[in-house]
């Protein structure tokens, strides 16, 4: 399987402190993967390198089949390129309704004068609504997304997501503010987009890991420390003395 | 659907609004003078729906917008100033006996304006002041390049909030420091003047006031109608979400920047036909007019309308803008208080930095929370962490009930 992102020997310090040291990494086309680690061990970092918020001292990032360079695109660049990411805490534009912020992220010239002329079609309100379904907000689609609670904040933002048809998507923390009903759902969407696209889940709670039954990348102090499944590196002992010891 | 029903009566309400003042200032009960400040009024009011656009709908708080305001005044105020001067000119020699030569007639008006500044010859920014389409087009073309220029460097190194403000004042002060200069070409702090005197025109200034004012309010209207279908559209949606969370946005895709730079721009052509509007009207312009302070107030307008509201932009510029030459204009009765007087002209002032910063405090919609009032639409409001964990998809405030 080729590789859909390639990160290799990436590091970043931020006045001397080494977030990231000489990581390798890297994802298939359609894979779910899930990255864990302590907190300080890099993994917001990486996110942030990947989406072109922060630029590596040294090493490549390539995606696609043309393998890409990211490093000198922007952010928007890149999200147009097809990476999108969801954040930690929902961000939804809490003064648009939701049917406005899923058209927001539709995917659609992104350029002000195309933005200007461009009209609204039968075609993108299907997809606004098929959407909608897909994530359990078909009801609430008139609303402003302020008014929607955290969880149904967590999953617009995943639908916004999914509505940029991105090839790789960058999740953090999505199980994080939710009940455990919740928690379910959000394992099968994100199995289920994993089925054609490349997913990557930033997580803390190895409960919700197990769930996601995938492949687990282990970062610590900038670096992978293990990578393998589930089972594997949780035998691994550097794995147990660095994380999973401590809990 | 809201919005083009708030389109329509808005529309209804101006029309309404211009029918009575014609008729009025057509049987005397409206005074010529009158007719005059509303129609600066109206041309105001398309300034501060330009400046809605920005900050009420972008979030970007320029605070030098009326610098593009008077370069348009100063752009129009040329073509006048001149072909106004070469009627005169070519007049005066007409009794000299000789045909007039073109040099002759150039000479003589470049020493009619200039004799004010010490100089007799036209500069060169003056090379297009003969052409009534030539300037016009100057009129969007010179504050549309400057802003073009200007936001390309700000929004480009990501200069936001307070610093992108303090920015736009220097621009506006600088170039109101440049234009006092006598030889920037514009006659120094005499500004241009006479600009009421329309070229080729005998009717009396009660027609053109008129004339003014008719096309004020067109141009209000298509103002309103055009920004209200861009605001009301995708774009609109792209511009509110770059005012609440920008990071978010260049996360979907979208340069923020080049929307900045697009919104900038386009305000800033607006401003200036609202201003080669608004200086006929005037009758004179002068570098007075770049002041940092008019900018503030531009901002002070839309804050007490209510902004995120184009009306309300609209209210706020009409209602502050017309009380302020009523107060100053020195006809609101003084308050004796026995130990100090309450002179208005200079009390205005103090009353206007009152209410706005009683409008920032209590009313952050402005006077337009009055229709969302009345209409009882109410903006979400669910604040408080959430709870974390399991305890589900309550927030802090919605649990603790």
């Amino acid at each position: 399987m080729s590789a859909l992102l390639e990160v290799s020997g990436v590091s970043v310090s931020f006045d001397g402190f080494r977030a990231i040291n000489n990581l390798t990494f890297s994802i298939g086309t359609a894979e779910l993967r899930a990255i864990i680690g302590p907190n300080g061990a890099g993994k917001s970092t990486f996110m942030d390198i990947v989406t072109g918020k922060t630029k590596p001292d040294s090493g490549a990032v390539t995606f696609g089949e043309k393998s890409t360079s990211l490093l000198k695109l922007s952010e928007a660049q890149i999200a147009r390129v097809g990476i999108g990411r969801k954040f930690q805490r929902p961000t939804v534009f809490e003064d648009q309704t939701v049917a406005e912020n899923l058209i927001l992220a539709l995917k659609a010239a992104r350029s002000p004068w195309k933005v200007l002329a461009w009209r609204i079609k039968s075609i993108d309100l299907e997809k606004v609504q098929r959407l909608a379904v897909q994530v359990g907000l078909a009801d609430h689609l008139p609303r402003k997304a302020g008014e929607l609670s955290h969880g149904q904040k967590q999953w617009l933002e995943i639908a916004m997501l999914l509505a940029q048809e991105p090839r790789l998507l960058l999740v953090d923390e999505p199980a994080a503010g939710m009940t455990l009903a919740e928690r379910e759902r959000t394992t099968e969407l994100l199995t289920q987009i994993a089925q054609t696209r490349a997913v990557v889940v930033v997580e803390h709670d190895m409960d919700f890991v197990r769930r996601l039954n995938c492949r687990v990348t282990v970062l610590h102090e900038g670096a992978v420390l293990a990578e393998g499944s589930l089972e594997h590196v949780t035998k691994n002992q550097d794995v147990i003395d660095v994380y999973l010891g401590r809990g | 659907m809201r919005n083009q029903k708030s389109r329509l009566i808005f529309v209804l309400v101006l029309a309404l609004f211009t029918i009575l003042v014609t008729i009025g200032a057509q049987n005397g009960l409206v005074s010529t003078s009158f007719v005059k400040t509303l129609g600066k009024t109206l041309c105001l009011c398309i300034a501060a729906l330009a400046m809605d656009l920005i900050w009420g709908y972008a979030g970007i708080l320029s605070l030098g917008h009326m610098a593009f305001f008077a370069l348009g005044g100063y752009m129009i105020g040329m073509w006048l100033m001149y072909a106004r001067t070469e009627e005169i000119v070519v007049a005066s020699l007409a009794n000299a006996g000789l045909p007039a030569t073109p040099e002759e007639i150039s000479q003589g008006i470049a020493s009619q304006i200039f004799g004010v500044v010490g100089a007799s010859d036209l500069p060169m920014i003056w090379g297009f002041a003969h052409s009534l389409p030539l300037q016009l087009m100057l009129v969007v073309l010179l504050p549309g390049l400057l802003a073009l220029a200007f936001g390309w460097l700000a929004f480009r190194a990501r200069v936001t909030g307070v610093y992108l403000s303090i920015l736009t004042q220097a621009m506006t002060l600088a170039l109101a420091l440049y234009l006092f200069q006598n030889d920037s070409g514009l006659r120094g702090n005499n500004g241009l003047s006479g600009l009421q005197n329309l070229p080729g025109v005998t009717a009396g200034q009660q027609e053109v006031s008129l004339w003014f004012f008719w096309a004020a309010a067109a141009a209000l209207c298509i103002t309103y109608i055009g920004l209200s279908a861009i605001v009301s559209g995708k774009f609109g949606s792209v511009i509110r979400a770059i005012r609440d969370d920008e990071a978010r946005v260049r996360f979907l895709g979208y340069s923020v920047e080049a929307y900045k730079l697009f919104v900038f721009t386009l305000t800033s052509v607006i401003v200036a036909l609202a201003g080669a509007l608004y200086y006929p009207q005037a009758g004179i312009i002068n570098p007075a007019e770049l002041a940092p302070i008019a900018s503030i107030y531009l901002a002070v307008w839309v804050a007490i309308g209510g902004r995120g509201k184009l009306y309300g932009a609209v209210i706020g510029a009409a209602v502050v803008s017309l009380l302020s030459s009523w107060f100053t204009g020195g006809r609101a009765p003084s308050i004796p208080l026995g130990f100090a007087t309450i002179d208005w002209v200079n009390w205005w002032q103090v009353l206007l930095g009152l209410s706005f910063v009683c409008v920032t405090l209590f009313a952050p919609k402005g006077i337009s929370g009055i229709f969302d009032w009345v209409a009882g639409a109410a903006s979400p409001d669910r604040k408080g962490a959430p709870l974390g964990r399991d305890d589900g998809s309550l927030q802090e405030q919605e649990a603790l009930k």
